[in-house]
């Protein structure tokens, strides 16, 4: 997994609340088997026309959204479906954090397991970062995850919480993976205690009809 | 006195392989539900990394969500969609996994096969890579979506890494008057509580209106947990539940039914168990309801006006119902009732099982779909399609003029070729009316499968008490 530790640059805002899975990436682009490339579908139904023309007013198709590290977005953002290709496209685009005021859980698991760091704000300094956005296309901020702070160009600073391990790990470079391949004589000794609830394969003597 | 717990706790502490301070606990996974869709990155992972299967008989795959409902001997038309299912039929053959494949009787929908086979079970905890995982929660599991790396984690090791999550007591009690059904029971605590008003928490619904529920209704309200923000949503296990599972092909039998029945009656709630939140509805206030919207929160009683933007004191919401409006294509203030459907679609893990057919058929019965409107009745598996068709609910529905189909996903993600024009407006019994959700420029009214087949019988919203169910 890509680190996380300090990242400065431009900020890319779609100011609104509940922006589902379907809307990051449109269920018709899950017919991959890879990861990549999902970032030129990324809000495929808002930043395109019906005819594949990019829309110049969606904040996506703007200049200075070229290179933007940052994605800042309206409150549960994520929510829906489990589509980790959500922040695969995301991070393929070239997000490496969304700041928000929610995140829905199910996005927020995926995002840290792929080193895209969800920022949680207060609703103050979310309102206080819109109108900034709104006032200059070319705002810059800058996020540190070791000291947990995001810093407005004039210098003002909001905390954001993160926990200790989803922390680390993203610090480090760490696949969260690894530390439960770690684990395996825990998770040896429990089979040895707690057999198998079912044998899926009884369920396939049904399989030629009924 | 030991403390008391609820039935998430209990479950939970079951399942803690280990935990150390500052690190999310390393939680046992019972079963795993595999689909096409989001594992084809998880296996290419194990492989990339040598790793095998740790419990490939705790797995199970089946294909869902990119398959026709075309007849089956046709050939899948979507050389996209074809390549991922012949990638997951390679996955599992390299990795063991037992696969309700294409061709199989057993096939359907991840979340109605499971409950089916018997593999769902009490004090389980269950996962998959989808959001609607939280439906096995009516038998009293732990179940909920996971995303791809997690598919990984759990295929590799058959844990994942979870924080304990709040615990939110949903008590509903009341009767549910004629013509109101599970459906709504959901799609109104989801409008009470907000798209995100469950994030963080894992809901136990209980009350008299729940108690009173089937199996099949249990698993509506449970299906819908996550679209009020809520990973998982359980009901502890009562008769109703072990009479449902009694005798189905993975429930343990014999001595070891008996025994695995003392073990799933100690996993209700204690009386004195304390939650994080409580929440409550009234069953017997509710009406039949529907969505005007672009998230499932955005239901009113089908009676009611649709709302007003500018009744609204905060911003953001006021913005956000204008562009669901919008998008909707509709004027607030006014009746949903009497607004025209293009296409209702029957069917997906929320309301395509037998009983949700049932009541579709029951009101279609000596009446015809309305001349221009499409209608589609998918059911949730092929044995349910079997059912179905032994008592006969296929020719009713071929009768009134409806398509019926082969099992699968279908128009609830319209990944399969099943999908709305732009601008259609559809009524559909599926869990998802986001913009786009059944096919770009597509517009969805979310309801039960009663209102489904009244807007077909009448081309536009209707209340489905307004229709006679002739017996």
């Amino acid at each position: 997994m890509r680190p996380f530790t300090t990242l400065t640059g431009r900020v890319v805002t779609i100011p609104v609340d509940n922006i589902d899975t379907d809307q990051i990436i449109p269920a018709r682009f899950l017919k991959t088997t890879s990861k990549a490339g999902l970032g030129d579908n990324l809000f495929a139904d808002w930043r395109y026309a019906p005819d594949g023309t990019p829309r110049p007013e969606f904040p996506l198709n703007r200049p200075s959204a070229k290179g933007a590290p940052f994605l800042l977005v309206g409150d549960n953002f994520g929510c829906g479906s489990s589509r980790e290709h959500a922040p695969w496209a995301l991070m393929d685009f070239g997000f490496r954090a969304v700041i928000s005021t929610s995140f829905a859980d199910i996005f927020r698991n995926n995002a840290l397991k792929n080193g895209l760091l969800p920022v949680v704000v207060d609703a103050a300094t979310h309102q206080q970062l819109l109108s900034l956005a709104a006032e200059d296309a070319g705002l810059s901020l800058v996020v540190d995850l070791a000291s947990q702070t995001l810093t407005l160009p004039d210098g003002r600073q909001a905390t954001f919480p993160i926990d200790g391990f989803s922390k680390t790990c993203l610090l480090e470079g760490i696949d969260q993976l690894g530390y439960l391949l770690k684990q395996e004589p825990a998770i040896a000794a429990y089979e040895r205690t707690h057999p198998p609830r079912v044998d899926t394969r009884i369920g396939l003597v049904q399989r030629q009809g009924v | 006195m030991p403390q008391a717990l609820t039935i998430i706790e209990k479950i939970w502490n079951d399942h803690v392989v280990f935990e150390e301070a500052n690190s999310p606990a390393v939680l046992y996974i019972d079963l795993h539900l595999v689909h096409e869709v989001t594992s084809p990155q998880a296996f290419q992972g194990l492989r990339e990394r040598g790793l095998k299967v740790r419990r490939p008989y705790q797995t199970v795959a089946t294909v869902d969500h990119s398959i026709p409902t075309t007849p089956p001997e046709e050939s899948i038309q979507d050389a996209l969609a074809a390549q991922q299912i012949a990638q997951l039929e390679a996955n599992c053959r390299e990795f063991d996994v037992p696969l309700h494949g294409v061709r199989d009787a057993t096939r359907g929908i991840v979340h109605v096969i499971g409950p089916e086979l018997g593999l769902t079970q009490p004090g389980m905890t269950i996962v998959c890579g989808d959001s609607h995982t939280s439906t096995h929660g009516a038998f009293g599991a732990l179940a909920f979506g996971i995303g791809t790396s997690e598919v990984e984690h759990v295929l590799a090791t058959q844990c994942l890494l979870q924080r304990r999550p709040k615990t939110c007591l949903v008590r509903i009690d009341g009767r549910l008057q004629p013509g109101v059904t599970a459906k709504d029971i959901i799609l109104a605590l989801i409008a009470q509580i907000g798209a995100g008003g469950g994030t963080g928490y894992v809901f136990e619904y209980a009350g008299s209106a729940i108690r009173a529920l089937s199996m099949e209704e249990r698993m509506t309200v449970c299906n819908m947990s996550i679209e009020g923000g809520a990973r998982a949503g359980l009901i502890a296990p009562d008769d109703t539940t072990f009479e449902f599972l009694a005798g189905r092909p993975c429930v343990p039998q014999g001595a070891a039914w008996e025994a695995a029945l003392q073990r799933w009656r100690q996993l209700p709630s204690d009386p004195e168990a304390s939650y994080d939140r409580v929440v409550t509805l009234d069953a017997d206030q509710l009406e039949p309801m529907i969505t005007y919207g672009t998230n499932p929160a955005m239901g009113i009683p089908i009676t009611a006006p649709i709302p007003d933007p500018d009744a609204l004191a905060d911003v953001n919401q006021r913005q956000a119902l204008r562009k669901a409006l919008d998008y909707m294509g509709l004027a607030p203030g006014r009746p949903l009732l009497g607004h025209p459907v293009d296409v209702v679609f029957v069917g997906s893990c929320t309301n395509g099982r037998l009983s949700d057919l049932r009541q579709a058929a029951a009101l279609l019965k000596g009446r015809k779909v309305k001349p221009g409107v499409r209608m589609l009745v998918v059911p949730g598996s092929q044995t349910i399609k079997r059912q179905a068709e032994a008592e006969g609910l296929d020719r009713i529905f071929r009768a009134a003029g409806a398509e019926w189909r082969e099992s699968g996903c279908s128009m609830c993600i319209a990944m399969n070729g099943d999908q709305l024009q732009p601008g259609q407006y559809a009524v559909s019994t599926s869990n998802r009316n986001f913009e786009g959700r059944q096919g770009p420029g597509g517009r969805t009214f979310l309801a039960s499968p009663l209102t489904a087949a009244a807007a077909a019988v009448n081309g536009v919203i209707s209340d489905p008490r307004s229709l006679e169910i002739k017996e």
